[in-house]
């Protein structure tokens, strides 16, 4: 009897108690951590440290358990090797990460098979978001810079004539077909559209830029990812001249990521992109978050693009845990619940798409400047609000299926 | 000038300085690689500390360019003889992978090296003002960055053709290039002589390196990203030949850039399917021993 009694009571006080039991919820992070791109993976991976360092205490009495695995080269194998480990062997109950369009289009079977939700924090091509219904996407569609700045590049730049230059792997190609829509719909005339060849290959543009010269359109488009060849970018376009040229360099933010932005020199001087994000963007919470990085990582590190979506994502993640109380186990749940989110972040006010899982966010104009204080900077001039990603939108090509 | 000899004229100084920046990066690979048989994948290596020390040097420590490019030549060129001396030679006799394995491990020990001191984020160096601007010759502006790695490279190449056709030492590296028993059973002493043309490649190779930040930018996947580019120079050239890696290194640079250039489209395609064709017909390389 007494036995009997005992069980009962404890029985009671797990039913009573059970909003207060602490769940810990696995997140798989899967990142570039060796090879040309590893810069990528550590932009957003000292992005969701910084963001579980400062917030953990927001899920309490839940914590999080993250398991960080190298995404590899950009061509999509190793991430679904180790993402499919991830929810096998160590059960995570949420991937995120995914620096590489290859990689997030790899994995987009595993996560609708094992049904585990995948937060994708970078990788851009347009159409990834339709590959699985438990995939939502915090970062950006290459249509959310690039749409917008075809119709700026015609009205306010003054290209009239545009020469497209592009990294031949799915983003590229996304990125540009996504401003040629926009800047041929303003009216626009594209010249050439040129593939700079495979992510993974030497950043020898000076032959490409070299042609580009000789053809004399008012504005180059380059899109390139964000690492090594985005100096390489700028190299090239500095020594050849191309400026003085009367050839203005434009494109996404990818050209000019905050942290490499100083050890471009003057040939960044007068760039203009069009971007979601820069360390420069006045709002109270950039200020915030720019000032935790500085302190976390030292005064000459400076978060970018991708770390501002890393820090959404994350703050995104934990608003899901805490809303479903820690019980993260069911992915098709936990997409519902992100479904709508919305939250001022680094860069402003940001909102997943219901319809769609993907971010709806502002964007910017930005032109490359040397601020008073001697560093190279951008100044914004102009700004256009909550931009969906227009690929989706219009229903373009595999955006629409 | 007609348009199209403006447009060779350009191509060729593209590809030329191209070219340069291959030979002097890669013919100690070629030498060492035909001298002894051993497969060095950490050559690469060896050509991006040669370009984190330019960065250091001009960066931090505030000395030049040019002496920097000097002194990281030297000292890459010396500390090489400790690896060579101190790893390499016990695996002579060994197998190809067994020399694959130590080498690529040691390129990638180098990247994760170079990643811990100077980050992933590609570094670039300081050029003093006359390498900055360009050269206008009328019809065509050249960047004289591009204009002084032609004249530093035909200067080398000249040098190492010196030392290699003229010398007694340059006589006993090819006598030992083309049979190193015979070389050695009338008294070269063979290891010593690799030894020597390791460190000068290998201090080349560095010279490549810091040459090479100007042109890309400088990351730690330096190591491995551009040990492609090195292979198939050695390969189209011939293991060993000092003509033959300066062949390939011309015919790459300036095929590459024109096929850039002109057929844009293509892009990154050329520069393997010249391989693939010289290979075809060529299999040991243009001057490479059947």
């Amino acid at each position: 009897m007494n036995i009997a009694k005992w069980l009962g009571l404890t029985a009671l006080a797990l039913t009573v108690g059970g909003t207060a039991h602490a769940e810990t919820v696995k997140i798989g992070v899967v990142l570039p951590f060796s090879g040309a791109n590893a810069d990528l993976g550590y932009q957003i991976d000292k992005a969701f440290d910084l963001y579980v360092k400062l917030h953990a205490k927001d899920i309490a009495p839940h914590k999080v358990e993250i398991i960080k695995r190298d995404e590899g080269p950009p061509t999509g194998a190793q991430a679904k090797t180790v993402a499919t480990e991830l929810v096998t062997n160590d059960k995570v109950q949420i991937l995120t990460g995914f620096a590489f369009s290859p990689s997030a289009i790899a994995l987009a079977p595993v996560a609708t098979q094992a049904k585990v939700p995948m937060v994708i924090a970078n990788a851009g091509t347009a159409w990834i978001t339709n590959l699985s219904p438990y995939i939502a996407r915090l970062s950006h569609s290459m249509w959310h810079p690039a749409y917008p700045m075809g119709a700026y590049a015609f009205d306010k730049i003054g290209c009239k004539t545009a020469a497209l230059a592009y990294t031949d792997f799915p983003p590229g190609k996304d990125s540009t077909d996504a401003f040629k829509a926009g800047f041929e719909k303003a009216g626009g005339k594209v010249t050439e559209s040129i593939p700079l060849g495979s992510p993974v290959q030497v950043p020898d543009f000076t032959p490409f830029f070299q042609r580009i010269k000789d053809a004399k359109p008012d504005c180059m488009y380059v899109f390139i990812p964000s690492g090594a060849h985005a100096t390489g970018v700028m190299k090239a376009y500095g020594e050849l001249g191309l400026r003085k040229a009367g050839v203005k360099l434009i494109g996404p933010f990818d050209l000019i990521p905050d942290n490499k932005l100083q050890d471009m020199g003057d040939a960044a001087i007068g760039t203009i992109v069009m971007s979601q994000y820069s360390v420069n963007l006045d709002n109270a919470d950039n200020k915030t978050f720019t000032a935790a990085w500085h302190k976390e990582y030292g005064p000459d590190s400076y978060p970018d693009f991708m770390s501002a979506a890393g820090w959404d994502t994350m703050h995104a993640i934990f608003d899901t845990i805490k809303k479903l109380n820690g019980k993260v186990d069911d992915g098709a749940k936990v997409i519902e619940a992100m479904k709508g989110w919305t939250a001022n972040g680094p860069r402003g006010h940001v909102m997943i798409d219901a319809a769609t899982r993907d971010i709806v966010m502002d964007e910017h104009a930005m032109e490359v400047i040397r601020r008073p204080d001697g560093k190279l900077g951008v100044n914004i001039l102009s700004t256009t609000k909550a931009v969906k990603d227009e690929c989706k939108v219009q229903k373009i090509g595999r955006c629409g299926s | 000038m007609p348009h199209f000899a403006i447009i060779a004229v350009s191509i060729l100084f593209d590809g030329l300085a191209y070219a340069m920046f291959l030979f002097i990066t890669s013919v100690g690979l070629s030498v060492t690689m035909g001298l002894m048989g051993f497969v060095n994948l950490a050559h690469g290596a060896f050509a991006m500390a040669g370009g984190y020390i330019v960065v250091s040097l001009t960066r931090t420590l505030g000395i030049g360019f040019i002496p920097s490019l000097l002194i990281a030549a030297v000292t890459v060129g010396a500390v090489s003889v400790v690896f060579e001396r101190g790893l390499y030679r016990r695996l002579y006799k060994a197998t190809d992978l067994e020399q694959v394995l130590l080498t690529i491990g040691l390129a990638f020990m180098a990247i994760a090296t170079a990643t811990y001191f100077y980050g992933p984020i590609p570094k670039s160096v300081p050029l003093p003002l006359w390498l900055q601007g360009d050269i206008d010759l009328g019809f065509r502006t050249f960047p004289s960055y591009r204009a002084f790695l032609i004249v530093l490279g035909l200067f080398l190449i000249c040098v190492l053709w010196y030392g290699f056709e003229r010398t007694n030492i340059g006589a006993k590296i090819r006598a030992a290039v083309d049979n190193r028993r015979m070389a050695e059973s009338v008294g070269i002493n063979v290891d010593l002589l690799f030894t020597l043309t390791f460190a000068v490649g290998s201090g080349l190779a560095a010279l490549g390196g810091g040459l090479a930040i100007q042109l890309f930018g400088l990351s730690p996947s330096f190591a491995v990203l551009y040990l492609v580019l090195f292979l198939i120079v050695v390969a189209v050239g011939g293991l060993g030949s000092l003509k033959g890696t300066l062949l390939a290194a011309l015919v790459l640079g300036v095929f590459d850039t024109a096929g850039k250039y002109l057929l844009a489209d293509a892009g990154g395609f050329f520069v393997f399917a010249i391989t693939v064709l010289v290979l075809l017909v060529k299999p040991a390389g243009f001057y490479g021993r059947e």
